[in-house]
């Protein structure tokens, strides 16, 4: 028998929007993974309503959004109020990519977690997903990495 | 309203939780699985076979197939989790994007969590939901390689084993037992090269088996061709019911039950017998004691 509160963080990696770069996406999947994340990956080109239909399904803890087409201002926002519509309150919704600072701190005024962008270490984004998720689940600290 | 009454009016965050809690094992899990009843209507179909056969693909084609005819589909897909990190990269929705916003089906994916011997038990409690909340068919996709394709034949009512002309020399499939468990065989990608080699070379595997030669199916599934065949001959077997699924229905509760059983009794042992071991361990390990004199002492209490 396993506790709820110790189960593997269930993470949704999808890449919003019409570019067609998902390397950025894949090196963050492939990190979340080999920190025992259990990663859902669903590539390139998915609109809102496809990525809060499969954060649904799927009941992650996050999702992971890569953007670099410079929509983040209409897709971030978007997916949050979707997340939100759904009664997913709880899911935590950060992600990166080229993204000017005015707009970070715009986003994350709305309720967006934080948003990462290049030259992130692979260390401080998976720890920030741990500690953020756990803090969600009403888990005080963060059980000890594997 | 309770949980299981949310699932069963068709609320589909509430299931998603529901997964989670059986998929989890948890308190609250096992009691919505006695809430709702472990189905037992669905027709369990897994699809299994090497990677890169195009499994996934040939999913999202059934799904489409089934959804043409109002049918409500459940997917389990299962990717191998890593036995170092525990981590796992679920990547097999990428082929189904297409039914991600169908309110019909249902597709989750699952990590193995490093099951001995194969799936993790909560594969088999997601699937029970899946077919108490109304879903039928329920597909399991799982990668066929190392132990998880034989057990997927228990968890599943018919087993499908995919194929694609070149994805491996077909005497490793043999080795492996993946012909064995097929009750369909599906040579997918069929316009490559190959093909025809392929289907001569399972032809003449499966006439050597005393049981009955499972039929062997043509599919490209990213034109959906073959498709309807393959659904047809799902279909009849579901239809043919009771007496072909009753025995494969009582093997897997037997299995089930057994695993339950073996490590609810393994742990009970090995709490109270944890000191015994590492001093037996220690003797084996300076070769003091013999593995098997050493494994007779373990378990001399066990006898009286």
């Amino acid at each position: 028998m396993s506790t709820l509160d110790e189960r593997p963080i269930r993470v949704l990696v999808a890449k919003a929007g019409l570019d067609g770069h998902d390397r950025g996406a894949k090196v963050v999947a492939a990190a979340l993974r080999d920190a025992g994340f259990e990663v859902i990956y669903t590539g390139l080109r998915q609109t809102p309503e496809m990525i809060v239909a499969t954060a649904l399904q799927e009941d992650v803890d996050a999702v992971g959004l890569s953007l670099h087409s410079g929509a983040h201002m209409s897709l971030f926002p978007r997916v949050l109020e979707l997340l939100k519509a759904q009664g997913s309150d709880q899911v935590l919704l950060t992600g990166g990519g080229i993204i000017p600072e005015a707009d970070v701190e715009a986003l994350m005024a709305l309720g967006v977690g934080q948003l990462f962008g290049p030259g992130t270490t692979l260390a401080a984004l998976t720890d920030y997903i741990r500690d953020e998720v756990m803090a969600r689940r009403g888990v005080g600290s963060a059980p000890p990495h594997p | 309203m309770n949980l299981a009454e949310s699932i069963q009016q068709g609320d589909r965050r509430a299931l998603a939780r529901g997964l989670t809690l059986v998929e989890n094992e948890t308190p609250e899990g096992v009691a919505l699985l006695a809430a709702l009843g472990s189905g037992g209507t669905a027709h369990r179909i897994g699809i299994t076979g090497p990677p890169g056969a195009g499994k996934s693909t040939l999913v999202s084609a059934l799904i489409a197939a089934w959804r043409a005819t109002n049918a409500t589909v459940g997917v389990l897909a299962v990717d191998p989790s890593s036995p170092f990190t525990g981590g796992a990269l679920l990547g097999d929705r990428i082929r189904m994007l297409a039914h991600t916003a169908d309110e019909h089906v249902f597709i989750r994916s699952l990590a193995s969590r490093g099951a001995l011997g194969g799936l993790a038990a909560g594969v088999y409690n997601a699937a029970d939901l899946l077919d108490a909340a109304g879903f039928d068919p329920v597909l399991l996709e799982t990668v066929g390689v190392g132990q998880g394709e034989v057990e997927i034949c228990r968890a599943a009512d018919t087993t499908v084993v995919v194929l694609a002309p070149g994805s491996g020399d077909i005497v490793q499939g043999m080795k492996a037992g993946l012909l064995e468990i097929a009750d369909i065989l599906v040579i997918n990608q069929a316009d490559r090269e190959g093909a025809d080699a392929l289907e001569a070379a399972l032809q003449s595997a499966v006439e050597l088996r005393d049981a009955v030669a499972p039929p062997i199916v043509r599919t490209i599934a990213t034109r959906g061709e073959g498709v309807p065949e393959l659904r047809a001959l799902l279909d009849e077997r579901a239809a043919a019911g009771a007496e072909v699924l009753a025995a494969r229905r009582l093997e897997r509760a037997r299995a089930r039950l057994r695993a339950a059983a073996d490590r609810h009794r393994a742990e009970a042992f090995w709490t109270s017998h944890g000191e015994a071991l590492e001093t037996a361990a220690v003797e084996v390990a300076e070769g003091r004691l013999s593995a098997a004199a050493a494994v007779s002492r373990l378990l001399e209490d066990e006898r009286r």
